[in-house]
């Protein structure tokens, strides 16, 4: 059946932020539903809150609204742009809630808009754990036994008649918030409170706990002719107990016989078909029980996920594309197989590699979170594989990971487990944790039994062998020395996944020469394809992995090309900003007649998506895996400077093995980040910078703290997102301070203090005004600023981690063009060919400068959005030689768009998954991801970008105010600002009276925590009212340093647990309240108005339909 | 670790691949056959155990092979009739509740020799541009394993149901109809199905249609083999006595081609075949896609037919025939295998289709 002609507009719902469970798999997917959607004709109007997402490139909807994701917002779109359908399936759990909360309200149904994908009652069967439960018994499948609660006693009487352990799963909720294993009725208790409160209608599910056994997945996809389909068999390494987004996960299954596999294909077909989800993709996950193949329903996603991601990464089968065209009424046979050409969509792709995929945690960000891994999701970002083997694939994703590790082994990490006990050895081996597989490997190298490893990890043992090869095969290398290499040695070792580097360490020679030898004995890697039919039929498919093969199928082209090094995996501090940046530099430099070709290992990506460039390599992102892919391709350029750390880490050894290295020398890039030579740099121009100087001990830090005197800011040179970087108070608090960052501890793994990679130590400056400006420079010297986007937070708080603003709200035009006049000034010297971001900071006026990096940095994207200007695609361009006059003339280039809108970009951060951590911002990023709000004031601005980020301000109820004695005073004005809007004021006793004395009413003066604890005070305390839902907002701002109350902590902890905003800076206070005021003028409480993209940007008038 | 014991592969086109032997190493020092592929990603023991796999060294594109290890009850046959197997990686363990052996030995039980450690893809891409073709492997020196290739006849024109079919009837099942199944390699998967249906008399691919008339069936069932169905006149003039009879029949695979053959038509070899277990059949009487399983290498040319026909499924990758559905004849078929054993199992309502069939002809009591 062909496409629908009787709808026209069609509304997307994207996923908002990426948060700890949804990430930037569903930009991929959105982005791809989008480009269809027009393809096919069809008037796509979008909404999602997040600046650097492509999808949000205001080509890609016809209108595209960056707003929050509220219901009512979206109410307000649907008003205005009177869509005919709604595809709520490809935004992620974000995308479906509210879809099912614009059905309840019966806003659809006024507007008549059609839900298409999936319709509400195949939502509601699907995320209803207790209706789940009844139709997968009635389509005759087993699930764990259990009952719903909606109260503790409940939760207390369902356990103890289906007996413990018991898991608890919150119904309708994200990445398994709230979820646990209870073993005992204490236990049970504390994870019910939990759990409770993490459901939106209060339920919970209280399973029997099928912990051990085998975990497998589905991906399915159905037509609404019934056609049914699997695109993807995933398998778990880590068995039920870790949450799926926290496993390894293998595809295609590897341990099930077709009599099994083919019962869990109809099974899931059946599923599929009760559950009615009558188009798209959709995932179901299984468990087995190893003993006698017993097979439970865990759940079904009715939508795409994070694994539709990965499965179609994994097999080149694109999930979201058909998705989106079968939503519209097509069918599966109707759909070209976009990678044969010749054959339709409607098969099952067969591979003939294994896929592995290893998340990425961030747990050194976050102290108080334990590193131990459960049912609720932890990971923010994972690496994807491609190898012949799961041994090749297994070691290709462990050196993916960026964490200092060459493989399963052979790395000088591996030296920090002799010192385990073989009794704590295996007791380590049997809890799901991010070090887990290389314990494994490090108890199979002592000699113990599979069947040993197995009892305590549950590893299916056909894992744990293929990890015995890896170690055996160490062994037999070892033996054998560098010197006794022949080509069959080095052909086994490098199937087996071993990288030069791993081979290095073990023989002590460098990987250079590892490296050489190899090539000298013949072996070399091999290019295959990814082509969804194990090469049954011709593809010419431009997605490719390397193996050690006979044969390479690869044929470099002779365009002029372009190699981008991508970002690698999501982590704190580097996100999807970067990868926007890559896939602008793709899609910019094809246009321009460049051949692109991306090579990143992040399967969640726009940019492996095998349409962004005209070849993507799925590597690692290792001098070794990349230089392979340049010997093959011999690209006239190499971009290093759009993917964050991970390819700029890179630069220097590329350019040494004669790699030419577009745009900014590396020579250049070293000049800005090399203190010393930064110093020079900044005194030749006469540039202001807060004084300060390297340490690499605690002697050297204290002489630098003496001279320019506390509070100094010490962080350690070479990291991103100001790792262990920290606000130091006293001499007391410096040496805490050294010594964390000279421990082995995480830090000590990614290089450690030494004089390469000292530690900065400048003097902090209190309250001053922090500014970004992004610019470009081209070879020719012209120079063009991006944006000056003046920070919310003051000076201490991380930027990825502090909201901003552009255009500048404070700042005057002196001061603006002085920092244009240094960052121009900066670039010259650095001879900068592209991107250059530098950090200010301006305090009474007078500017400093903080750092300056001439690469692509995190705000590009919000830049672009805000001003229209696609600076990522000017700079890529620019480092190909074009000038910017030329790109002038193109049209590439226009001057920033100022309709007279005010952007806020606001950080969102992970807090709420991590209950033990104190939710303060501090100069170590902690965000996952950001969100913007535009509107015509910067208040209202603001208030929607909180709104975005899940920290509405309030418009009504209790504003809890406990601050620092230096922000009383500055706080002032938010106070006045709530109460003037009818809002309510409690305060601790000093702010209180401070806030009084300044004319401030309070109604409610709370007493000390600690104080009524110890019984020296009574009265009602901030707990009390947070508790009793007696606090709508909180503003915290903790004492400077790391000598903050307990009680400030508590509180703030309490209030995150309870949903409750919580600021913890009193320039965000402020921002509130201006927020708070223009939402509450006149006494009458003000809708947001909704305003698209190519609104603001002037690209069109509206029109709507 | 047990001492690698290396190995090559040679084709006819004189293609040399590296490996290392594993399961049974023959006396000879190499095996031949006509080299093939399976593409799909579980079941190799089903595969392995296909009669219809007779003459033939099964290459598996997915490379890890033997994982779960082998079971008896997922045999197709009481023995492989392969000549041999290729894979990239074979499993050191099994893994699977249900597992009695492990592949290598079990492959060593069976006398069914292998090669491993080969570039699988180089070597699909190879038969996909250049057709299936006879090879050698084995530990015996390069030239000997050459000669072997090059001596080797492939399937073309050769009578392998001969070497695969029953020596004696037997029957399985104890329905109410009597259906006679001719054995041309038959797949124990089938038999399963078949025996829901009815008490199943097996009897040889060489069985006259005068004794198979004097069991008195409700209907006779042709199931799949290996090999060229033109080397299986003796069966094809047998069934076009069935046919004038107006037996009820359906076919499976070569049972398919056996059928169209006595129905006039002729068939041809395709360059590769079909063999794996995700190729989307369409039915073009309900518009629904099934994903099937498929192993063959002959194929009915379906403008050759003498007798009215229509065509009831098409393979969506390459339009070939795989069902008909004869107009004036209680009988069908299809190239598929919808018994699957391995492969999905959307297609087992043509068992269904089949027991419908006798019952229009016969009533309910038959």
């Amino acid at each position: 059946m062909p496409k629908r002609t009787d709808i026209h507009t069609i509304l997307v719902i994207g996923s908002g932020p990426i948060v700890i469970g949804q990430a930037c798999e569903f930009d991929y997917s959105g982005t791809q539903a989008c480009r269809i959607l027009k393809e096919e004709g069809y008037r796509v109007v979008l909404v999602n809150s997040n600046p650097p997402t492509i999808m949000t490139d205001p080509t890609f909807a016809d209108r595209t609204y960056v707003e929050p994701l509220d219901h009512d917002i979206v109410a307000a779109i649907i008003e205005r742009e009177r869509p005919d359908a709604l595809l709520p399936t490809l935004g992620g759990q974000t995308a479906l809630n509210l879809g099912m909360a614009l059905h309840h309200s019966g806003t659809l149904e006024k507007f008549g808009v059609e839900m298409i994908g999936a319709r509400p009652l195949a939502i509601e069967t699907a995320e209803n754990r207790e209706r789940f439960k009844e139709a997968m018994q009635e389509i005759g499948l087993a699930v764990p036994h259990s009952g719903f609660a909606h109260d503790l006693q409940e939760a207390v009487d369902v356990a103890a008649s289906i007996g413990y352990p018991i898991i608890i799963r919150p119904s309708y909720i994200l990445g398994g918030l709230g979820t646990g294993i209870a073993h005992t009725e204490e236990e049970l208790r504390t994870l019910a409170v939990t759990g409770l409160d993490a459901s939106p209608i209060h339920e919970i599910l209280v399973e029997q706990s099928i912990a051990g056994w085998k975990e497998y997945e589905l991906e399915v996809m159905r037509d609404h002719a019934d056609n049914c389909v699997i695109v993807c068999s995933i398998e778990n390494v880590d068995p039920m107990g870790v949450h799926t987004g926290d496993s390894i996960t293998v595809a295609p299954a590897q341990t099930l016989t077709d009599v099994e596999y083919q019962t869990m294909r109809d099974a899931t077909f059946a599923v599929m078909r009760r559950i009615g989800v009558e188009t798209g993709g959709s995932n179901v996950q299984f468990a087995i029980n190893p003993a006698d193949g017993e097979m439970v329903v865990i759940e079904m996603n009715p939508r795409v996920s994070r694994s539709s991601a990965l499965a179609s990464k994994a097999t080149g089968f694109p999930i979201a594309k058909i998705a989106a065209r079968l939503a519209v009424g097509y069918t599966l046979d109707e759909i070209e197989n976009d990678i044969t050409k010749s054959t339709p969509a409607c098969f099952e792709p067969s591979i003939d590699y294994v896929v592995t995929k290893i998340p990425r945690w961030a747990f050194e960000k976050l102290p108080g979170a334990k590193p131990i891994l459960g049912t609720r999701m932890q990971s923010v970002g994972e690496v994807m594989a491609i190898g012949r083997t799961f041994t090749e694939s297994l070691q290709k994703a462990m050196r993916s990971l960026e964490q200092g590790r060459f493989g399963l082994n052979c790395d000088p990490i591996e030296t920090s487990y002799v010192s385990i006990s073989d009794a704590d050895l295996l007791e380590q081996c049997g809890v799901g944790a991010p070090e887990r597989l290389f314990l494994v490997g490090e108890a199979l190298r002592r000699g113990f039994s599979i069947e040993q490893v197995h009892d305590f990890s549950k590893i299916d043992p056909w894992f744990l062998d293929q990890m015995l090869m890896i170690v055996e095969e160490r062994a037999v290398l070892a033996e054998i020395g560098f010197a006794g290499m022949a080509r069959r040695s080095w052909r086994r070792a490098k199937r087996l996944g071993f990288s030069d580097a791993q081979l290095g360490y073990l023989w002590g020679v460098t990987e250079a020469e590892v490296r050489s030898a190899r090539l000298a004995a013949g072996v070399r890697a091999t290019f295959k394809t990814v082509d969804t039919c194990a090469a049954e039929f011709d593809a010419n498919t431009p997605y490719h992995y390397s193996t050690y093969e006979d044969t390479d199928e690869v044929r470099p082209s002779d365009r002029k090309k372009v190699a981008i090094l991508g970002s690698g995996p999501n982590r704190i501090g580097q996100g999807i900003e970067f990868d926007y940046c890559c896939v602008h530099a793709s899609y910019a430099l094809r246009a321009a007649g460049y051949e692109t070709i991306m090579i990143n290992c992040n399967p969640e990506t726009v940019s492996t998506d095998y349409d962004t460039s005209d070849r993507l390599y799925f590597e690692p992102l290792t001098f070794e895996d990349v230089m392979n892919v340049i010997e093959a391709e011999q690209p006239m350029a190499v971009i290093v400077s759009l993917g964050g750390q991970t390819p700029l880490k890179l630069a220097g050894q590329l350019a040494a093995a004669g790699v030419p290295i577009a745009g900014t020398s590396p020579t250049s890039i070293d000049e800005a980040e090399d203190r010393d030579l930064w110093n020079e740099l900044c005194n030749s121009l006469d540039i202001a910078q807060p004084p300060g100087g390297t340490a690499t001990d605690i002697e050297g830090a204290l002489t630098i703290a003496a001279k320019h005197g506390f509070p100094v800011l010490v962080r350690p040179s070479y990291v991103l997102g100001g790792r262990a970087m920290q606000i130091v108070q006293d001499e007391d608090d410096l040496r805490r301070a050294m010594a964390e960052l000279a421990a082995d501890g995480s830090l000590g793994r990614e290089g450690g203090l030494s004089a390469d990679r000292p530690v900065l130590v400048d003097r902090f400056l209190s309250d001053a005004i922090e500014v970004d400006v992004d610019a470009i420079r081209d070879a020719t010297g012209d120079a063009v600023i991006g944006g000056i986007m003046e920070h919310v937070e003051m000076a201490g708080v991380h930027s990825g981690d502090s909201a901003c603003a552009i255009p500048p709200q404070s700042l005057s035009a002196i001061t603006l063009r002085t920092l244009e006049d240094i960052t121009f000034r900066i670039a010259e010297r650095l001879d900068v060919r592209g991107l250059i971001n530098v950090q200010f900071a301006v305090k009474d006026g007078e500017v400093f400068v903080l750092e300056a990096n001439p690469r692509a940095s995190r705000t590009v994207p919000f830049v672009a959005k805000a001003t229209g200007v696609p600076l990522a695609m000017v700079a890529s361009r620019v480092m190909l030689g074009a000038t910017l006059a030329e790109l002038r003339t193109e049209g590439l280039l226009r001057p920033p768009v100022n309709t007279g809108h005010v952007s806020v970009k606001e950080a969102v951060l992970p807090f709420n998954r991590f209950p033990d951590v104190d939710p303060v911002l501090s100069p170590e990023m902690r965000s996952t991801g950001e969100v913007m709000g535009i509107d015509s004031t910067f208040g209202v601005a603001y208030a929607k970008s909180q709104l975005a980020a899940s920290s509405r301000v309030p418009l009504e109820g209790t504003v809890f105010m406990s601050l620092a004695d230096r922000d009383k005073l500055s706080a002032v004005p938010a106070a006045k600002s709530f109460t003037k809007a009818g809002l309510k004021l409690a305060a601790t006793s000093g702010t209180a009276a401070f806030l009084r004395a300044h004319g401030v009413t309070v109604d409610i003066e709370v007493a000390k925590l600690t104080e009524v604890l110890s019984g020296e005070a009574t009265g009602v305390t901030a707990l009390d009212l947070i508790r009793g839902n007696g606090v709508q907002f909180m503003i915290n701002t903790p004492r400077e340093g790391r000598r903050d109350s307990t009680d400030g902590a508590e509180i703030r902890r309490a209030a995150t647990i309870a949903k409750v905003p919580v600021v913890t800076t009193v320039a965000a206070a402020v921002a509130a309240g201006m927020g708070v005021e223009e939402l509450t003028r006149g006494g009458v409480r003000k809708a947001f108005a909704v305003k698209s993209l190519q609104e603001h940007l002037g690209m069109t008038t509206h029109t709507g339909n | 670790m047990s001492a690698v014991r290396e190995a090559l592969l040679v084709l006819a086109d004189g293609e040399v691949f590296e490996g290392e032997a594993v399961g049974h190493f023959p006396e000879s020092g190499f095996a031949s056959g006509e080299v093939v592929f399976n593409t799909v990603l579980s079941g190799y023991q089903e595969v392995i155990t296909d009669p219809s796999y007779a003459g033939q060294i099964i290459t598996f594109t997915y490379p890890h092979i033997g994982n779960y290890g082998v079971n008896r009850t997922d045999d197709e046959a009481t023995r492989p009739f392969c000549r041999g197997v290729i894979v990239r990686e074979l499993s050191r363990v099994s893994s699977n509740w249900r597992a009695e052996m492990g592949l290598d030995a079990q492959l060593k039980a069976w006398g069914v020799p292998g090669i491993a450690g080969i570039d699988t893809r180089r070597l699909t891409r190879h038969i996909r541009d250049a057709g299936a073709m006879p090879g050698a492997f084995g530990t015996a020196d390069e030239s000997v394993l050459r000669a072997a290739a090059a001596a080797e006849k492939g399937t073309d024109g050769v009578d392998l149901v001969r070497e695969v079919t029953t020596a004696r009837p037997y029957t399985v099942g104890d329905g109410p109809r009597r259906v006679v199944a001719y054995d041309f390699g038959i797949k124990t998967t089938i038999l399963r199905h078949l025996s829901r249906i009815a008490t199943v008399t097996v009897v040889p691919g060489t069985a006259t249609a005068d004794e198979v008339l004097a069991l008195s069936p409700h209907g006779v069932f042709l199931s799949n083999g290996p090999g060229d169905p033109q080397t299986c006149s003796y069966a094809v003039q047998e069934i076009r006595a069935l046919m004038n009879h107006r037996m009820p029949i359906f076919g499976i695979c070569l049972g398919q081609q056996l059928l169209a053959s006595a129905a006039g038509a002729s068939t041809f070899k395709m360059p590769f075949g079909h063999h794996g277990g995700n190729h989307p059949v369409k039915d073009l009487r309900t518009g629904r896609v099934m994903i099937t399983s498929q192993n063959h290498n002959f194929c009915v040319d379906h403008a050759t037919l003498d007798v009215a026909a229509d065509v009831t499924h098409l393979n969506l990758n390459d339009g070939t025939l795989e069902g008909l559905a004869y107009k004036d004849l209680p009988m069908f078929s299809v190239q598929h295998h919808p018994e699957a054993g391995p492969g999905p199992h959307e297609s087992a309502e043509l068992f269904n289709e089949f027991s419908d069939l006798l019952t229009r002809v016969h009533g309910k009591q038959g």
